[in-house]
């Protein structure tokens, strides 16, 4: 075995090494998201700036698609980090599963050169299967799409043949379960229809079923596990609180979907359900944040792993505040009507995104660099600890900004485009020639300066955290007994 | 140390019973409202206009009852003076939206609210007041669609990018966006200011000679 602090996959089980891959490629893409964030916001201000070259449509589409992909990629790296752990057992067909990220990456690059080299395509059935779906969040094109199941089928059969094999933990079978209906529900938004409300039905089950359902699940059992391996938290006492947050998300998110049915065509009696469910949907949120800080006091946050530590309470805040309690302010109808497509939408999106899940997968990322290099310290008084307390910080500071700002933005948009000039074409420009909108412009790129900066500096810690540290981890395992 | 015995509410097997039962429970309603809507919104439906409402004039207007708008579809006014029937209609249609998949739209503007921000909604474009009077809304969204670079958009230099539509496939958006601006969209956008559609009165000469005047 190498010495502590290199770099060394003899320090990795079989799904780890394959989990660093996943890693590696998430954090590149999150890079990619950034840069076409910018891009994108630039525009905002200048618009001539790379007009005809890359459009504002482009950079935002590739914006919110490396945020999809880098975020995927990153929920597969972390299952594949934990299962042999959790299971017991080494990863049921990983040879399948190596393939499979091989044909992934390449099929994202793939998709992204199209995205950049062709754009648009005539409005013909082959641009989609082509190009572009031109359907936000999931435009890739549909020959991806396929690839896209195919590829989360072989991870779903490791997942499960995993835990088949060795023994089925509490995580593991939520885990299961949840990929399942991930799986399933992304058929949803693979067919074409002329009818936008029947499109756009459709396309909210893949959208906020995932988003709002399974992604919070699988999160949290990424959250469970994280807990018990930073700071040996009781297992009973992990599993319980993840099937209160099973009852409780499910319990919301599942009809909190009508909150989509407002305005496209669906029927009224969804702005009842709709407004209903969704307003309890920041209640498991308010669980998660009791659970990851009851459990964090209780263990006097004596962490094995501080980094990751505080990603995962950043996690924890993040979700409830940007899923929670900014997506709570709009989802009712009476207010919805007007913030429906606005800069509030983004403000949400900005938060909830970052808050819910870029951490927790950054969270991983820092577990998966600290076994990597030997299980090596993490805890306090790191060399070159400056670097991941900055990178939270940078990257918090510049999202709290950006959220800000695009949420006076929205404001402002309800109020000047919706509610006084009822959305027209000349209402929508005299709100975004608004001095506020433009002032919430230039904050935002102010933030997301703030936030790229804080992007560098953690993707140069993740590289370099750890190396050269002589010290092993600090021993967080709790007696065998109280494991039960 | 021993455990102290777990209350009922607070032990594992019990939310393990919970989030099974609560998780099916919310899936059955939501089938069961799926078929409901899926129903609802099918073209032609309650909710969802049929392709062939692009022959005739639509409206949004205040309705005192439901307190918004909703479309209201008035007399025969053919698109582009040509009456279809439903499957050339929807043909039509579905080149449009295609169109719009193709060209990344919804990267720019939102439709019926979904989308990006960076442009108009275009869920009533085709009320749009912009469009100039009733008689040349038409072409002037074709030649729009067309070449729309260095046309008249606002006062901030934003611009939407010549993306290469051919006529035909303006002219088949144009019926799109037709057909989704007669959608039931519960009022939204609310308050929405619609173009004059209304007839021209008739001029007084036009009156003074009944036996040439045709049947109306």
């Amino acid at each position: 075995m190498a010495a502590l602090g290199t770099l060394d996959s003899a320090n990795l089980n079989g799904g780890q090494k394959l989990a660093v891959k996943f890693f590696t490629v998430a954090i590149a893409l999150f890079g990619a998201q950034v840069l076409f964030g910018m891009l994108a916001g630039i525009q905002y201000l200048n618009p001539d700036f790379l007009f005809g070259v890359l459009d504002f449509s482009v950079n935002r589409m590739l914006h919110i698609n490396a945020m999809v992909v880098w975020l995927l990629f990153g929920f597969i790296g972390a299952v594949y980090w934990l299962l042999e752990d959790e299971s017991g057992t080494p990863v049921a067909g990983l040879g399948l599963g190596n393939l499979m990220f091989w044909v992934f990456t390449l099929a994202v690059v793939v998709v992204v050169l199209v995205y950049l080299l062709v754009q648009v395509g005539p409005g013909e059935l082959k641009s989609i299967w082509l190009i572009n779906e031109g359907r936000e969040y999931i435009e890739a094109p549909r020959w991806a799409d396929i690839g896209i199941v195919v590829c989360v089928l072989i991870f779903f059969y490791n997942v499960a043949a995993t835990f088949m094999k060795g023994r089925f933990t509490g995580i593991g079978g939520v885990l299961v379960l949840d990929l399942v209906a991930l799986a399933g529900l992304y058929l949803a938004g693979m067919w074409y229809t002329p009818n936008i409300s029947m499109d756009q039905h459709w396309w909210w089950w893949v959208i906020h079923l995932w988003v709002e359902a399974t992604w919070e699940v699988l999160v949290g059992c990424l959250l469970a596990y994280g807990l018990v391996k930073t700071m040996g938290v009781r297992r009973r006492i992990v599993e319980t609180w993840l099937y209160i947050e099973v009852a409780l998300l499910f319990g919301s998110g599942i009809l909190g979907l009508g909150h989509h049915y407002f305005w496209i065509g669906t029927p009224e009696y969804w702005l009842a359900i709709g407004g209903f469910f969704s307003a309890l949907e920041p209640i498991p949120l308010v669980a998660m944040v009791v659970h990851a800080v009851f459990d964090a006091g209780h263990h006097k946050l004596k962490s094995s792993n501080n980094p990751a530590l505080a990603w995962m309470i950043a996690q924890a805040f993040g979700n409830f505040f940007g899923a929670g309690v900014w997506g709570f302010m709009h989802t009712l109808p009476q207010i919805n009507l007007y913030t429906h497509g606005t800069q509030w939408t983004a403000s949400h999106g900005h938060l909830a995104f970052f808050g819910a899940y870029a951490t927790i997968v950054i969270a991983f990322v820092y577990l998966a660099v600290q076994k990597w290099r030997g299980n090596v310290w993490m805890s306090g008084d790191m060399a070159g600890g400056w670097k991941w307390k900055w990178a939270i910080f940078l990257l918090h500071a510049g999202m709290i900004g950006m959220t800000m700002a695009l949420l006076v933005t929205g404001y402002e948009q309800s109020q000047v485009e919706r509610a006084i000039g009822g959305s027209s074409w000349i209402a929508y420009f005299e709100a975004q020639a608004h001095v506020w909108f433009v002032q919430g412009m230039n904050w935002r790129m102010v933030s997301g300066w703030m936030f790229a900066t804080g992007f560098v500096l953690l993707a140069w810690d993740l590289m370099t955290i750890g190396k050269r540290e002589t010290r092993p981890a600090r021993s967080v395992e709790v007696p065998a007994a109280a494991m039960a | 140390m021993s455990e102290t015995q777990t209350l009922w509410w607070a032990s594992e097997s019990f939310w393990k019973k919970m989030a099974v039962w609560i998780t099916a429970g919310s899936a059955v309603v939501l089938i069961f409202l799926t078929f409901d809507t899926v129903n609802q919104i099918t073209a032609g439906g309650k909710r969802v206009p049929p392709y062939s409402v692009i022959n005739n004039r639509i409206d949004y207007v205040f309705d005192e009852k439901r307190n918004y708008q909703v479309p209201v579809i008035g007399p025969e006014e053919p698109l582009f003076g040509k009456v279809l029937n439903e499957a050339e209609a929807m043909a039509l249609v579905s080149r449009g939206k295609l169109t719009t998949q193709a060209k990344n739209c919804m990267n720019c503007h939102t439709l019926l609210g979904n989308g990006a921000y960076y442009a108009p909604d275009l869920t009533k474009s085709w009320l749009d007041p912009m469009w100039g009077s009733k008689e040349t809304r038409e072409e002037t969204m074709v030649a729009f669609l067309m070449d729309p670079t260095d046309k008249l958009h606002n006062t901030i230099g934003r611009r939407m990018p010549n993306l290469g539509i051919t006529e035909e496939e303006a002219r088949a958006t144009v019926a799109f966006l037709k057909w989704m601006s007669a959608i039931d969209t519960n009022g939204f956008p609310g308050n929405f200011p619609t173009i004059d559609q209304s007839d021209p009165a008739p001029a007084p000469e036009s009156v003074s000679a009944p036996t040439e005047t045709p049947a109306l």
